[in-house]
């Protein structure tokens, strides 16, 4: 699924959309972000309510697709610049992570 | 031979600039051609490095040597030292403050997942002296 997808299934906002044609293949659930870089699969959409800086840095590094944050979780300014400068897709949606990933992978 | 070698000064305490040595080496590995696994793994692992001298070091030094056929970065800090490497290695014991937690860190992954994505992985330590690891990542 594109990421352009993953925003409409979620109802979604798209905080930062640097490429709405990045293919997700699959997700990953978590807050600790050494369990994140540990496990999150290449090209995967990223559930989590973390919303500081380094949130970007790992989804740079372990090449993460998007990242979903959830509860209605607003991201700090600082990870939007950042995330702007590095073209990592950033969607906030007001479900939490387990409805979230049901909808997002049609298991609702 | 050394092909190419970077130095990088990780600030201590700073979590907004950790990481940049991580994605500027990344970034000149993904120029060389070297596999996106490959870079995945050196990215990963030298982040974890990075804030560990973040956190615990009040900074350090990253030397990286890229080669034909692998890469060596070592992490060097002035930092307080490890008291228990075994311990320090072990999956989910961590020594990361409440403040630091908060921020997502301090699972007690770091050095495990350093030892996951490396050839090969070095540390040595010396209370009140420092902190020095070596990173080896072969490229395929």
């Amino acid at each position: 699924m594109k990421t352009s997808e993953l925003i409409e299934k979620l109802e979604g906002n798209g905080v930062v959309v640097a490429n709405e044609c990045r293919e997700i293949s699959t997700g990953y659930c978590g807050d600790f972000l050494s369990f994140v870089m540990g496990k999150a699969p290449v090209d995967c959409a990223w559930f989590t309510v973390m919303t500081n800086i380094n949130v970007a840095a790992v989804a740079t590094l372990a090449e993460i697709s998007a990242i979903v944050i959830c509860e209605g979780c607003v991201p700090d300014e600082s990870l939007i610049s950042r995330a702007q400068i590095q073209h990592i897709n950033i969607i906030t949606t007001k479900l939490d992570i387990f409805n979230a990933v049901l909808r997002a992978f049609d298991a609702s | 031979m050394s092909n190419i070698h970077l130095e990088y000064t990780v600030e201590g305490n700073n979590f907004s600039s950790a990481g940049m040595a991580s994605d500027e080496v990344k970034n000149n590995l993904k120029k060389l051609g070297i596999p996106p696994e490959d870079i995945r793994r050196v990215a990963i692992s030298m982040y974890e490095g990075e804030i560990n001298m973040v956190i615990h070091a009040g900074g350090g030094h990253a030397y990286v040597d890229i080669f034909v056929d692998h890469i060596e970065i070592w992490l060097i800090d002035e930092g307080k030292g490890i008291e228990n490497i075994e311990l320090a290695m072990k999956p989910g014991w961590s020594t990361a403050p409440d403040d630091v937690r908060s921020l997502g860190f301090g699972a007690g992954m770091g050095l495990p997942n350093m030892v996951k994505y490396t050839d090969d992985f070095h540390i040595e330590s010396e209370v009140g002296k420092g902190t020095k690891v070596k990173l080896t990542i072969n490229f395929h």
